[in-house]
């Protein structure tokens, strides 16, 4: 028998006997910024294809959410910090080599682009608002003007916000299980894939509601098609990483990964949109509701199971 | 300059002197440490072995904690030394899950805390305090740079590992086997 | 007359709980925005001298002083041969001691309150007092030599000039009859002398070492442990015989998992080798040693081969080990151990230990065992002890001849009345050791302290044995005092000083003061003719050409040696025994009606689904002593029962499990243990590390963590030699239920 142990007690709070340094605000910070990517990418995609009429709540209505999570995922990773006086330093320092950086400025550079956009908006949800200053309205009528060409940079920094979710974690070679290149792509793909959910919510157009659907199931296929891939990817690794996919594959998180995640969060609400399309009556709300759940939850599941494996001991 | 430590499992007796050492000189809050000791041991009895190791954090060349800090609070100094400045630091944690070493820990003062090299003691020309205090005289300090240091010359000496090598990080803690 | 005595847990008075929680408010606040970086300023610390009183090797150090009168941290002194400038983690953790938010506080008088015995507070001149009387009392009605005084550590002996001072010679340590006295005497008889404190072996230059169930690396015994490591380095042969590994026994070339209680089979057969094959120190042997004859044809039967059939060592082995020590001879250390109180045949067994390194040529030799050199120091002058009428010798009744030291157990014994006799000692004063957890005669104890008219506890921390006592007078910790000079005798003379870093917290006092006052109280001032015990000091210090102020500078004094720690090739060497040889047959112990040379006897050994208990120790702790100093309980809360995987299979039990232990005679642990599966011990035994499962309260960190073996050796094997108390033949069985549960239900 093989032992393995601490002779001095080791039993740091957060570290020991796992680590446990990130607890529930990390996972949420990543779900709403997946979120607002989405849904940022769909409605800039939607309005440089010229479909903002048709599709009003994909390119009006749900934008307005991101400003909030945005905002509510920043306060996450401020929750976060254990040094929280401190926090100004994250703006006073640009450091391209970390991850947590890079996520500082992106969500700094998104959350006024975000409210811009929705603010250009807001005068056809609210036909009464008042801007009170002539320069506002002057600002409006130029976003209004340019948002095509807003729509552009709004595009690809919502495809570098995603992926920055994934890389959050596949940054740190010392967690097994979030050391892969995957979980950029997979991480983006699963915000568009809630962003797209959170749509088909808000639309009350159901033309717009289809459109939407078949993306998600898109989304969801090439999501599985991802998961599958880094799991695969592990078991031909190194024997951490092997140990990494087993948390998954027999381990500690076999039950919640493939019952929450895998059937409630994707196979399901595909299945769902998939009767839908061929014309059974499903309301669309279960599925959405589903996927969204399911990207909060394999949030959670990755940060936790991710800080469970390690080099040593 | 390249400050490295090399440890002499085989006459490691475990004691934990080295831990409350670092203790009463860094004022490490109890509870916490930035030093630790195992036991490996492996066999079926009566042919078993025992390893004891006295560990901390690595020093690393290639340090993803100072890579992944995002204020620049986790640095090198002179020699190698990663330092963790307490003023910069947001406690984000990145670091601590950077670490393949699980050797720095969240200080009750929200700052991220770790092993340091005791470099006050250093820059005087002094041990770290781990290796004055080592009733066995197991752990040897020095320049991996100086061909003429006592580290270089038990390196050159003995048989020696690191651990988790495979994590790429470069660690700068040897030990004799 | 009060008779009974309830055990009172001091916390009932409200004590100890006021601790902890100064860091809290820095945590909420969080550190200073712009405030200083660095955590470890050391510049502006002030050195003080002390020496180590947590356990009995008291290395010489520093305690380093903050501006704000706190000890930051104590470092080893440089020019102490004992440490080297190397403190072991008990003593770089002794600023715990210091720190300690449970330590006793004030004086402690039991009152009786509704009925029910509790403290009160009391100022120190109420309590001193009280005690002066009592013993007033007590020497009108009984004599002096009615009290007796257990002890030990350095406060002991302030306590030993008070009682000699009162007229009584009744001073026993439970280091002797608990601990090494086996050994001492086993030495004694065969060499003249033995091996002291610190052992004068020749580790260092040792090119062969070998430990019978002595585990250097776990007992910190500093000196030692550092030069074993150097000796690791200089390549020398380590043989450990131990049924467990050990941390020694894993860095050795052979490790002997020997059967428990055999080890007299194996030393008999080695002596068998190496007299057999001729391989013994034959110039030596007749040069310095008698009694070979009888010793050769003694052994003739011993073989490797019956040893075997004893011991489960193969022959090939014992063999090889006994020519792997005659390959080094003399450079050669049969260790001789300290805590010698196993099987009741203690002193026969070191005996043959003796007679192995006689046979080797160890003593008197480089790497074997040195002369010892030390600098005396005289007496303060005081009047001539007052000769008592009869002392802890009569009390043995012709029992344990060979008992050179005040036996513990027998005190104890006479302290209650028993077989229609009256108690002859009727007052206890018990000075820095924790009775309870120390002498395993549970019953008699009890029972004593019961009858007792007077029971003081001089102590730092409340210990259980607090809990027993008529008055608690709170002692500082070595920290804050000044006390005798520690004169070394070992490879070089050395003087070292303690003095107090810091002033005592609370209303804690030093034992030297306690003693003076109480002296001046008994009438007894002429034997304390000194304000302060910093004049003593400098009077003994100037008598051996030093001053107290060379010391406060220095903290460690050493000097040249003026004899060889070796024999001088060709000189004639005269032993310390009666005809200056060495003892290989013992004239004393067969006129005593021992075995003149030691024999194998056979021990019970355990019925199915029992183990033999055998208790160690750790190296972060000094038992009970240290069992709730905050910095050392960070690194081993708990103890854990190590079973082998083996034997966990059978019980079905679990790798970190909590289970209870019952002996043999239905004895259950206090509280439940942690399971340490571990293949570094035999199938037929479990290990704990003695000093755990403290049940008093007011030990806010060491209440409830782990077991305590004490309460498990109900089976004590006395040494009809000197009194030892032969503890390891117990044998324990595992509960996985709460017994207490069941008992309830």
């Amino acid at each position: 028998m093989k032992e393995e142990l601490f002779v001095s007690g080791r039993n740091i709070p957060n570290i020991d006997p796992y680590l446990h340094i990130w607890h529930w605000q990390i996972p949420i910070y990543l779900f709403l910024g997946g979120l607002a990517a989405g849904i940022l990418f769909l409605a800039a995609v939607y309005t440089i294809l010229g479909k903002d009429k048709e599709m009003q709540a994909t390119v009006k209505w749900a934008p307005f959410i991101v400003p909030f999570a945005l905002i509510i995922g920043l306060f996450m990773l401020f929750l976060d910090l254990k040094h929280k006086l401190f926090f100004w330093q994250l703006y006073t320092t640009i450091r391209l080599e970390s991850p947590m950086g890079w996520g500082a400025w992106v969500l700094m550079i998104m959350t006024p682009i975000s409210i811009i956009w929705s603010a250009s908006y807001i005068r056809e949800v609210f036909p009464n608002w008042d801007w009170k200053f002539k320069f506002l309205y002057t600002f409006e009528a130029w976003v209004i003007k340019n948002r095509w060409y807003i729509a552009w940079p709004m595009a690809i920094y919502a495809v570098i916000l995603g992926i920055y979710t994934g890389i959050l974690l596949s940054a740190f070679n010392a967690r097994p299980l979030w050391n892969t290149t995957i979980l950029g792509p997979l991480f983006l793909v699963s915000g568009m894939s809630t962003g797209a959910a959170s749509i088909i919510l808000m639309s009350k157009n159901h033309e717009e509601r289809r459109l939407i659907g078949r993306l998600d199931l898109l989304f969801i296929a090439v999501e599985l098609f991802f998961i599958v891939h880094m799991i695969m990817g592990f078991l031909a690794g190194s024997q951490v990483q092997i140990d990494a996919a087993n948390l998954f594959l027999g381990g500690e998180f076999t039950v919640p990964f493939f019952v929450f995640v895998i059937l409630l969060g994707l196979l399901l609400p595909a299945v769902l949109e998939v009767l839908e399309l061929i014309g059974f009556k499903v309301p669309i709300v279960i599925p959405a509701i589903l996927v969204l759940l399911g990207g909060l939850i394999f949030r959670f599941i990755m940060v936790e199971a991710g800080q469970i494996t390690r080099y040593l001991y | 300059m390249r400050y490295a430590m090399a440890i002499d499992t085989k006459k490691c007796v475990g004691c934990s002197d080295c831990v409350v050492a670092c203790q009463t000189e860094n004022n490490v809050p109890i509870g916490f440490c930035r030093d630790w000791v195992t036991e490996t041991v492996d066999g079926t009895y009566p042919n078993v072995s025992i390893e004891l190791r006295s560990e901390r954090c690595n020093h690393c060349d290639n340090s993803p904690c100072v890579r992944c800090c995002p204020t620049g609070a986790s640095h090198f100094e002179d020699g190698g030394i990663v330092l963790v400045t307490h003023n910069k630091c947001i406690g984000c944690g990145a670091c601590i899950e950077s670490c393949p070493y699980e050797a720095r820990y969240s200080h009750p003062d929200g700052y991220v805390d770790k092993c340091t090299f005791c470099i006050h003691r250093v820059r005087k020309g002094e041990n770290p305090a781990c290796v004055s205090v080592c009733p066995t005289s197991c752990m040897y300090f020095g320049d991996l740079d100086d061909p003429n240091s006592e580290i270089v010359n038990v390196l050159k000496n003995r048989k020696f590992k690191a651990l988790a090598p495979e994590a790429g990080t470069k660690p700068n803690i040897f030990y004799l086997t | 007359m009060k008779t009974r005595r309830d055990f009172i847990k001091i916390s009932a008075i409200g004590l100890g709980a006021t601790a902890v929680a100064a860091g809290a408010a820095k945590a909420v606040l969080g550190s200073s925005l712009f405030g200083n970086d660095s955590d470890n300023e050391t510049d502006t610390l002030r050195r003080v001298p002390t020496y180590c009183e947590v356990c009995f090797w008291k290395c010489a150090g520093w305690a380093h002083v903050t501006e704000d009168g706190n000890i930051k941290k104590i470092t080893g002194n440089d020019d102490d041969p004992q440490c080297n400038g190397k403190l072991c983690p008990r003593g770089t953790g002794g600023v715990g001691m210091f720190s300690d938010p449970d330590r006793l506080k004030t004086p402690l008088i039991r009152v009786t309150k509704d009925g029910k015995q509790t403290y009160r507070e009391a100022s120190w001149d109420e309590a001193l007092g009280f005690i002066s009387t009592k013993m007033d009392d007590l020497k009108a009605k009984y004599g002096p030599e009615s009290m007796a005084l257990f002890f030990h550590g350095s406060s002991g002996n302030h306590f030993s000039h008070l009682m000699k001072a009162y007229g009584t010679a009744n001073l026993a340590a439970p280091s002797f009859a608990q601990c090494r006295g086996p050994r001492d005497v086993g030495f004694e008889a065969t060499f003249g002398e033995s091996v002291s404190s610190p052992e004068v072996t020749d580790i260092r230059d040792t090119k062969c070492l070998v430990l019978i169930g002595s585990h250097i690396g776990e007992n910190m015994h500093n000196g030692q442990v550092q030069e074993m490591s150097e000796a690791i380095d200089k390549g020398a042969v380590i043989i450990t015989v131990d049924p467990r590994l050990s941390t020694a026994a894993s860095k050795s070339k052979f490790w002997l998992p020997i059967k428990p209680s055999t080890d007299i089979a194996l030393l008999l057969a080695w002596i068998h080798v190496l007299i057999n094959d001729e391989l013994y120190n034959k110039e030596y042997v007749s040069a310095y040693a008698e009694g070979f004859e009888e010793l050769k044809a003694h052994v003739k039967n011993f073989t490797p081969e019956w040893a075997y059939g004893i011991t489960t060592l193969k022959p090939a082995l014992i063999r090889s080990t006994a020519r792997e020590m005659a390959n080094a001879a003399p450079s050669v250390i049969i260790h001789p151990g300290r805590h010698a109180a196993w099987y009741g045949d203690d002193v026969q067994r070191t005996r043959a230990i003796a007679i192995l390194n006689a046979l080797l040529g160890s003593w008197g030799n480089r790497g074997g065992i040195f002369f010892k050199e030390g600098i005396k120091i005289p007496e303060f002058p005081h009047p001539e002890y007052p000769k008592p009428a009869w002392s802890w010798k009569e009390l043995l009744d012709g029992k344990y001849p060979l008992a050179n030291e005040a036996v513990t157990n027998s005190v104890i014994e006479a302290s209650f009345p028993s077989n229609g006799k009256e108690a002859r000692i009727k007052g206890w004063i018990i000075s820095g050791t924790n009775l309870v957890a120390s002498v395993p005669l549970k019953e008699e104890l009890t029972k004593a302290m019961q009858s007792l008219e007077l029971l003081v506890v001089v102590d730092t921390m409340p210990m259980e044995i607090t809990g027993f006592a008529d008055v608690v007078l709170p002692e500082c910790t070595y920290l804050e005092r000044y006390d005798d000079i520690r004169a070394t005798s070992h490879r070089e003379p050395t003087l070292c000083l303690r003095m107090p870093a810091v002033e005592p917290k609370h209303q804690t006092k030093p034992a030297w003061w306690i003693a003076k006052q109480l002296g001046e109280r008994l009438g007894l001032g002429a034997y304390f003719n000194y304000k302060e015990y910093s004049e003593v000091l400098d009077w003994q210090l100037k008598q051996v050409g030093s001053s107290l102020e060379e010391l406060q500078r220095i903290g460690v004094k050493k000097s040249s040696r003026k004899t060889s720690p070796y024999i001088e090739p060709g000189a004639d060497h005269q032993f310390k025994t009666a005809s200056g040889k060495i003892q290989l047959f013992s004239h004393e112990m067969a006129e005593a009606g021992f075995d003149p040379m030691p024999v194998f006897t056979q021990h019970p050994e355990p019925q199915e689904g029992f183990y033999r208990l055998i208790y160690g120790r750790a190296p972060m702790h000094t038992f009970s002593r240290t069992a709730n100093n905050p910095n050392l309980v960070a690194l081993m809360p708990e103890n854990s029962v190590w079973i082998n995987p083996q034997v966990a299979r059978i019980w079905g039990i679990k790798k970190d499990q909590y289970v209870w232990l019952k002996n043999q005679d239905g004895a259950v642990s206090n509280f439940a243990v942690k399971v340490r599966l571990t293949e570094r011990i035999r199938w037929d035994s479990i290990y704990i590390v003695h000093g755990f499962g403290h049940h008093h309260k007011p030990l806010h960190l060491a209440y409830g963590r782990g077991v305590n073996d004490t309460e498990l050796i109900t089976n004590v094997m006395l040494d009809p030699i000197m009194g030892g108390t032969g503890m390891r033949g117990n044998f324990v069985t595992f509960l996985t239920e709460d017994p207490r549960k069941e008992a309830e239900a």
